[in-house]
Parts: structure tokens; sequence; C-alpha cells
């Protein structure tokens, strides 16, 4: 059995789960202090992946970077198109990731009591050192919870992957996207394979995620939070 | 060093409005809650943007609206304590304290925090975390974590409300022993009288964003400017009042006519009498050279532990009708000779414990 779909789903899940992350707390920090109806507006951009369908984000990300699209024309000035290569299963679970990320992580750092933050200005910290210090700490939990939720949605990511990435055995075969088209080719064998893997995984995580939860809560209670 | 304070702000259902000058002695701010008190306290920290104003401490210009001055809070050197205190949860005592450290060599760090740590007698407790401290524990963390950065002034957002009865005396010795060693404008927010006289020594009553009352603490307790000073400060017995022409005054809601020790300086609208002061006499004779006696007759009580507090009326019909006009508190041991005594009985309303308000 070729194992490629199983290296190319985690690997891109990784990176999409990394990037998200980076983004997504990075987002949720500038969010934090603001408020009005441009905020919002920017909130519901954030989030729009999530509800729409995933075919929809995969067409506007061919839109986006496609050869005449506005990124496309961009990288292809330096010589990269993005659309069918691996980069692409990468754009397209990042995107469809992002607000999960988002939102988990704007939920825990507006948990994180402003008294705190307050009396960390008090005494002299910058925003970056309150932010990385107190706010994230506390909030890491959430975050992590976000974090993992990512990850699983990345590896489950289909349409807009299709979309974007297409189906090339090795390159951009994901695990689900194996599965469509060893259904497709009545391969049933190969896809029942495919979806134990994609089984075990999951079912790996959520276990991994509730357990952490549960360790963290009993540190949490050292703390003082619930 | 000298904290100078000038600022509006608009609040919910009024304008915070104040101005006022903090010396090296402690300051009390004494208000009801939501009188604008913590907001004021934020306004000087930083934590908070007044409209208009201008704050200085020592010779550094922290907010002024008209040269559009406004030091961040993390510039401002200023200690704060917070109500709840705000200790950092995933921190033990010791980095609580360091945390406004960072930018010391490690030794001094760990040299200001074990002097600290002594000073608010935290020895043994460093590695412990918030959680496991009680809230004695707590304040004092919090109290020393402020005065690591040395702080120009310090900020005390109602100490003492969060803690159990019997901490608070504790605590309260502990603030009054920072405070003598301090030296620096230090504010105390408070709603509770007892608290703001016994730990101030100059009292700002707040009321409704504006200041009520500015000064010694002494002169403020024994004659409040204005009847909502007096309520503030814990006055029970306040009527409307108007002055006859022959010098006395008819307070009238506890329908008598009373003189006063020295001539009001405004025409009175109000006059007060603290509960403590009204005095009963021991026999009727006494009463003839006094002035301000009057028959009164006892309503209700109700007891503290070591006092009694006598809900009384000077008009035989409004005591029958069940209704009293004023309170008279007294020490257990002379309830006990008076109690059983034919009413009414004689209370005295000494001409220098009764303050007139000409508002």
């Amino acid at each position: 059995m070729d194992w490629s779909p199983l290296l190319i789903s985690l690997a891109t899940s990784l990176v999409a789960t990394a990037v998200t992350l980076v983004a997504g707390l990075a987002a949720a920090a500038w969010r934090q202090n603001r408020a009005g109806a441009g905020a919002a507006l920017v909130d519901g951009i954030f989030i729009l992946p999530l509800v729409l369908p995933p075919t929809v984000v995969g067409f506007l990300l061919l839109l986006l970077f496609g050869r005449n699209g506005p990124l496309g024309k961009l990288l292809l000035q330096i010589g990269a198109t993005v659309v069918f290569s691996w980069p692409a299963t990468v754009i397209a679970a990042t995107v469809v990731a992002f607000p999960l990320m988002y939102i988990t992580a704007r939920a825990a750092l507006e948990q994180v009591d402003p008294h705190l933050l307050q009396a960390a200005r008090t005494l002299g910290a910058s925003e970056a050192r309150i932010f990385r210090e107190v706010a994230l700490p506390l909030a890491w939990p959430g975050v992590l919870a976000g974090t993992i939720l990512c990850f699983a949605r990345a590896l489950g990511e289909f349409g807009a992957t299709l979309m974007l990435a297409g189906n090339i055995p090795g390159k951009t075969e994901t695990i689900p996207i194996a599965i469509y088209f060893a259904v497709e080719a009545n391969e049933i064998q190969r896809a029942m394979a495919w979806c134990a893997v994609d089984v075990g995984i999951s079912v790996a995580l959520l276990g991994g995620l509730y357990y952490w939860t549960h360790a963290q809560r009993l540190r949490r209670e050292r703390w003082g939070q619930h | 060093m000298t904290l100078e304070v000038h600022i509006e702000k608009k609040l919910a259902d009024f304008t915070l409005d104040v101005a006022f000058r903090a010396t090296e002695t402690p300051l009390s701010i004494l208000g009801a809650s939501g009188a604008g008190k913590s907001m004021l306290l934020r306004c000087i920290a930083g934590l908070e943007r007044p409209a208009r104003g201008r704050i200085t401490l020592h010779d550094r210009i922290l907010f002024d609206s008209e040269r559009r001055v406004g030091i961040p809070a993390r510039e401002r050197r200023i200690g704060m304590l917070f109500q709840h205190y705000a200790l950092f949860p995933h921190r033990t005592v010791a980095q609580n304290i360091a945390f406004g450290l960072r930018d010391l060599p490690r030794q001094d760090q760990a040299a200001r925090t074990a002097s600290l740590v002594s000073r608010t007698h935290l020895a043994g407790l460093e590695q412990r975390y918030p959680r496991e401290l009680s809230g004695g524990e707590q304040q004092r963390t919090a109290l020393a974590r402020a005065l690591a950065i040395q702080p120009e002034a310090l900020l005390l957002d109602e100490p003492l409300s969060a803690l159990d009865t019997h901490l608070r005396s504790q605590v309260e010795a502990q603030l009054q022993e920072t405070f003598a060693s301090y030296r620096r404008p230090a504010l105390l927010v408070t709603h509770n009288m007892e608290e703001a006289y016994r730990l101030g020594e100059q009292l700002l009553v707040l009321a409704r964003g504006r200041v009520a009352a500015f000064g010694a603490k002494q002169e403020i307790f024994r004659r409040p400017p204005t009847s909502e000073v007096a309520r503030l400060t814990g006055c029970k017995n306040i009527s409307r009042a108007h002055a006859n022409p022959d010098g006395t005054v008819e307070a009238l809601e506890w329908a008598c006519r009373l003189r006063l020790a020295q001539a009001p300086s405004a025409a009175p609208k109000y006059i007060g009498i603290r509960a403590h002061h009204i005095d009963f006499l021991e026999s009727p004779g006494e009463a003839a050279a006094e002035p301000n006696v009057f028959p009164c007759w006892i309503v209700r009580t109700s007891e503290t532990p070591f006092r009694i507090t006598l809900f009384l009326s000077l008009d035989r019909l409004r005591a029958e009708a069940g209704e009293a006009q004023l309170q008279a508190e007294v020490f257990k041991e002379k309830w006990e000779r008076f109690r059983d005594r034919p009413q009414p009985w004689r209370a005295r309303l000494a001409p220098e414990s009764l303050f007139a308000m000409p508002e």
C-alpha cells in the first residue's frame, strides 16, 4: 500500500496548524482591545471560512492564487505557482482551520482577568511582555485545545483542497482525497483502510485533548482558576 | 514628593470632577460605592484616561489634557493595590513580587524580593502559589509586589474589603507600618469611615464624583462641612434646621430649640450630632443649669456586642406612635443602670457636640 496520503496529510496539517497558531493568536491579540464596527467586520471576515462551503473557499482561493489572480500574479514574478502543488494543500487547510483557532484563542484570552493585565501595566511591563508572560500562560489551555481542533480540521480538509490543489498522487493527495477517489474507482478495500487510519488519528487526537484538558484542570485548580 | 490631581471624567450617571493634592502623609478617600473612587485611582495610575485635567507627581507631568501629555501606566511608577489583589495565579509569591523588577540584574532582583518578603512577613511562603495563601497573605504579596518597583506614589483600592473581619486589624497594622516607612504620597480608597479614619491622616470625602470635604480627618469628623459629609462620616442624627433671631437654632425633625457653642457662620440648613454624643442625665437636679436638655422617650433599642443604640423621640406623642427621630449610642453598663428608670429620661445635646451645616 502507498502510504504517501498519510505523510502528505500529516505534513499538511502540521504546517497548517503551526501557521494557524501564530496567525490566530496574533489576530486574537490584535482584536482584544478593539471594539466597533470595523473590528466586527474583521471578525466576520476571519470567521467566514468556517461557515462558507469548502468549495466556495476553494474557488475563492483559486481566483486569488490562479494565474490571473492578484496573489498568483505576484508569485509568478518570483517563478512560483501555487495551484496544484503541495503548498496549495497547506493554504487550503490553513484558511479553513484558521477560524477555529481565532475563535478559541479569543475566547481564551477574554477569560483572563483584565485586572491582571492592568496590574502588569502598573508594574512597568510592556504590552508584548504582558501578552507573553501573563495573558498567554493563562489562556494557554484554551489555545492548545484550539490547536488540536485546528489540526483535526486541517486533517479532514477536503473540498477547498481539491479545488486548489487537485488530486496529484504523491504530491497533493491527502487522506480524504484518497478516500474519495478510491470510492469513485470502486476500490472499497483501499477506501476502508484510509477511513480506519483517519478514525484512528481523530480518536487519538480527541482522546489526547480530553486527557490534556483534564490534566490542565488539575493544574489550574492549584492556580485557583476554573 | 507631592501628587497633584485635577481631573474631569464623565461617568455613567455623573461627572468625576476632582482636584486635590496629596503629600507624604497618607490620604484616605472616603465615599459610598459608585462615588467614583476607584475611577479616580485608575485615572491616576494611567489605566483610564480623564477627559480633561492634569496630574503631576513630584516634577513629572503624568497627564495634561492641554499639553496632550498622557504617560502610559507602565511608565508612571505608581504602585497600585487592586481590590482583589490581581496576583498572577501562575506565578509563585516570589515571582509575583519580582514581576516588576525585570530590568534589574538577577542578584538585585533576588535581594529586593527577599527584603520585601521579610518586610511583609511572607518568609517561608515564597514558593507558594497565590491560591495557596490566605487572604491576608495574598494582600501582603500584592503590597510587596507594588512596593517592589519603588513606586513614587501608592494607590490602594479598598485594600481591606475582601478580607474577613478578624484579618482586618492584622492587615491594617501591616498597612500602617508600610505607610509609616513609605514617606511618599499614598492614597487609600474605602467606603468604610473607620478604615478611612484609622489609616489616613488627611481625608477626602467623595460624593457623586465631587470633593465634598478635604482636609485633616479630625476636623472633618468633628465639624462636617455639609450634611452629606456628616452622613458619609457616620453621623446618624441630621435634622433640617433654621436659625432663630436670638441665635438659637430650631431643629425641625427633632422638634427642639438648640443653643450652639458658637454662632454658625452661615445660615444653617441642617444640624447634626453624633449618636455617642447624646448624653442622658443621671438625676433630674442636674438638668437645671444645663442648656439643650430635653425630656425623651425610648422608642426601641438595638444591641451590638458592647454598645446599645437607643432610638428616641423628644415628643411623647410621636414616641407613642413608634416614631423615633434621634439615635443615641451608650455603653451597656450605662444602659444597665438606666433601663428600668421611668420615662421620660433627660437627654442632653451638648452645644459643643452640635454642628450646624449650611447645606
